[in-house]
């Protein structure tokens, strides 16, 4: 924690210097001199609002950025492409470039091996990365809450994860299984004797045709597609009351997820660090723009090109929304009990293989909280609420095919 | 009057020829059209190994009216216009590897023939070249291309797809086609040299026709590669705009609408047959030419 505050400490003089900047581009010499002869905490505040809030027009040579995504276009990351259309981007004088992910793209590979100047990544699959020796940092813990559930019949019988003993459970593997053997282990089963787990496809097709009793889903993506098919036998589309869902969230073995990571070595840099902070700050104003403005939002993400039918987009911009709001330390701070949590579980469960996320404690400075921190204190003197703690999710109606 | 007759008499004879194959290409079509329905009729009466229902296996007319349907509600493209447009896009990125591959492919064929220290240095690299696994290879040269920039000219993801098609294209051509330069017997080779001809001399009238017929075949192979290639690559790293990347999209969708993806796949046979089509007619233009060189 020491070095975490000392690092604060480079942050904010770092903020100074970029509002002493904008300020003198601003005013003249005689309030640039007035704001560096000021002691640091008091000037800090007034000064990192200046940075924030700095107009395009000064900006003559916007730096350019890379930030590589999971996937594709998606509500999922709505809140980077709302601030690069909102020009949120621009203001911090960043021209940033979304790179969407594919099957094979690792965001946190592509973020150590340098082709990406930040990277979009769950916090287990990030720290795997780091463990076997990806220098990269959590930079700003976007969703606060897992997403992912594991959907039933609602006949079949299952109500919690006691319930899945000699039945087959779906799960995705490659790292995405962690969530469900951890609730299956706390249910006090054997995940390998006592289940029978298959591995899913990316969609709900075996959960429909009953060759899996229990399906694992995100909320925001695989849930809806259950929502948006037609049941053959009433002609209807299937509704909640079909299924009965088990939250890893509320079970206790929610794991981290969607996170700004950053590149450690660079981190040393100055110039790199501010780039950070003015990227995560643009970024978080996107998140607030969406969780505000989700229909537009959600508008936004498909005119990036995402094919998604436009009530599949919107629902799952408000169940991101439920993932990120609210967001009690301020929105992309870390919540130190989450970590832990995340922690605790990726190198306690073992898989069938026995492997586990993690084989030691991940390093002190594995996040920081700096950035988003500084991040938030701009942002709330522009005037935003950073917690969202009056947030209300909206109602979306799926239609069939999530159009 | 024979020779009025002649040429229309040949080219009514061609017309039946050409309205024959079509007939049997659709033949085709009909009878995968009518066995797929057939495996849905009998899983519904007896347990196949395979699910046949409608989710995993759609009929044909729900296929049909899948294409028709407009891609996102409120949009004007259909199903059909994304899986066309991204098709020919895959086509094109497809063909400018191939022909990236044939040309390098070429040159390497011809290095290899002339010095055969070349052959014996460089023939393991090129076979070895072929054993990295292209999923392993594609998201690093996509996160490569993102960090070039020649000047103004940006590195875009598309060329980082025809670079993946090309480097699986170049090989089955640059050793079919050296195995084509080192065709000609030793009594040809010999009378080219009673003629004191230059090895450039030699290339070009002697080991380039002696190796159409090896390099035919192996034009076929690089062209089918390229296709697997670019859409491999457009699947692994996620490349906007074409078939590979279609397929995904929709197959996220196969939930709710199931037939969608099969439009997409269609579309990604289509890309293959016609790579394939273009390669014959290739084909067609190489070996017209070959009895010419001949008798000249």
């Amino acid at each position: 924690m020491r070095s975490l505050a000392s690092r604060r400490i480079t942050g904010l003089v770092g903020l100074v210097a970029v509002g002493a900047i904008a300020l003198t581009a601003c005013g003249g010499g005689s309030s640039s001199t007035e704001s560096s002869a000021a002691p640091a905490s008091s000037a800090a505040a007034p000064a990192s609002s200046a940075a924030a809030s700095a107009p395009a027009a000064e900006c003559t040579d916007p730096t350019p950025v890379n930030l590589q995504l999971q996937w594709f276009a998606q509500a999922q990351f709505a809140g980077y492409y709302a601030a690069k259309d909102k020009g949120f981007y621009k203001d911090q004088c960043l021209d940033v470039t979304i790179l969407e992910g594919g099957v094979d793209i690792v965001p946190q590979t592509q973020l150590a091996q340098g082709n990406a100047d930040f990277a979009i990544a769950w916090v287990p699959k990030a720290l795997a990365s780091r463990e076997q020796g990806a220098n990269i940092v959590n930079v700003a813990q976007v969703y606060q809450k897992s997403g992912t559930l594991q959907v039933a019949w609602a006949d079949s019988g299952i109500k919690t994860p006691a319930d899945f003993k000699g039945k087959k459970v779906g799960n995705w593997g490659f790292g995405n299984e962690f969530e469900v053997f951890a609730a299956i282990t706390q249910a006090g089963l054997d995940p390998a004797n006592d289940v029978t787990l298959v591995q899913q496809q990316f969609d709900m097709k075996g959960l429909l045709s009953k060759e899996i009793d229990a399906a694992e889903a995100m909320t925001y993506n695989e849930y809806a597609q259950l929502l948006e098919a037609k049941n053959p036998d009433t002609g209807k589309l299937y509704t909640p009351e079909d299924f009965t869902v088990i939250s890893y969230e509320d079970q206790g073995v929610g794991m981290l997820q969607d996170a700004i990571w950053a590149s450690e070595e660079r981190l040393s840099d100055p110039a790199y660090q501010d780039l950070t902070q003015r990227f995560v700050t643009a970024s978080l104003k996107g998140w607030i723009y969406c969780r505000d403005n989700a229909a537009e939002c959600a508008d936004i993400v498909t005119a990036n090109g995402s094919k998604l039918g436009k009530s599949h987009q919107l629902w799952m911009m408000n169940e991101v929304n439920k993932l990120i709001w609210p967001s009690p330390a301020g929105v992309g701070v870390m919540d130190p009990d989450k970590w832990a949590q995340t922690v605790e579980i990726s190198m306690g469960t073992k898989n069938l293989e026995g492997a586990t996320v993690l084989t030691a404690q991940p390093a002190d400075g594995s996040y920081t909280t700096q950035y988003a921190e500084a991040a938030d204190q701009s942002l709330e003197a522009e005037g935003l609420n950073v917690t969202g703690d009056a947030f209300a999710p909206i109602t979306v109606t799926l239609n069939e095919g999530g159009n | 009057m024979s020779n009025t007759q002649a040429p229309v008499r040949r080219q009514s004879g061609r017309l039946r020829r050409g309205l024959a194959s079509l007939g049997w290409a659709l033949a085709g079509v009909l009878l995968v059209v009518v066995m797929w329905e057939l495996v849905k009729v009998i899983g519904s009466l007896v347990t196949l190994p395979l699910d046949t229902g409608d989710q995993a296996m759609p009929h044909v007319w729900t296929m049909l009216q899948g294409a028709m349907q407009p891609e996102v509600r409120g949009s004007d493209t259909t199903v059909l216009q994304a899986v066309v447009s991204a098709t020919l896009r895959s086509l094109l990125v497809a063909m400018g590897g191939f022909a990236i591959g044939v040309a390098i492919g070429l040159l390497l064929a011809v290095i290899m023939q002339r010095f055969w220290f070349f052959e014996r240095g460089l023939l393991p690299f090129v076979i070895a070249s072929q054993t990295v696994p292209l999923i392993a290879l594609a998201p690093l040269i996509v996160g490569i291309g993102n960090r070039i920039s020649i000047g103004p000219v940006q590195w875009n993801t598309t060329y980082s797809v025809m670079f993946i098609a090309s480097y699986l294209a170049f090989f089955p051509l640059s050793v079919g086609a050296l195995r084509g330069l080192q065709a000609p017997t030793a009594t040809h080779i010999e009378l080219m040299r009673s003629y004191a001809a230059t090895p450039g001399q030699t290339l070009r009238k002697l080991r380039f026709p002696a190796s159409v017929p090896y390099l035919v075949p192996a034009m076929k192979v690089s062209a089918a590669a390229a296709v697997v290639g670019t859409v491999v690559a457009e699947i692994s790293t996620g490349v906007r705009g074409g078939i590979g990347r279609l397929v995904i999209e929709y197959a996220r969708e196969m939930t709710a609408s199931p037939a969608k993806v099969y439009v997409a796949v269609f579309g990604a046979i289509a890309v293959g047959l016609l790579a394939a089509a273009l390669v014959a007619a290739l084909d067609m233009a190489l070996t017209r030419n070959l009895p010419k060189e001949h008798s000249a």
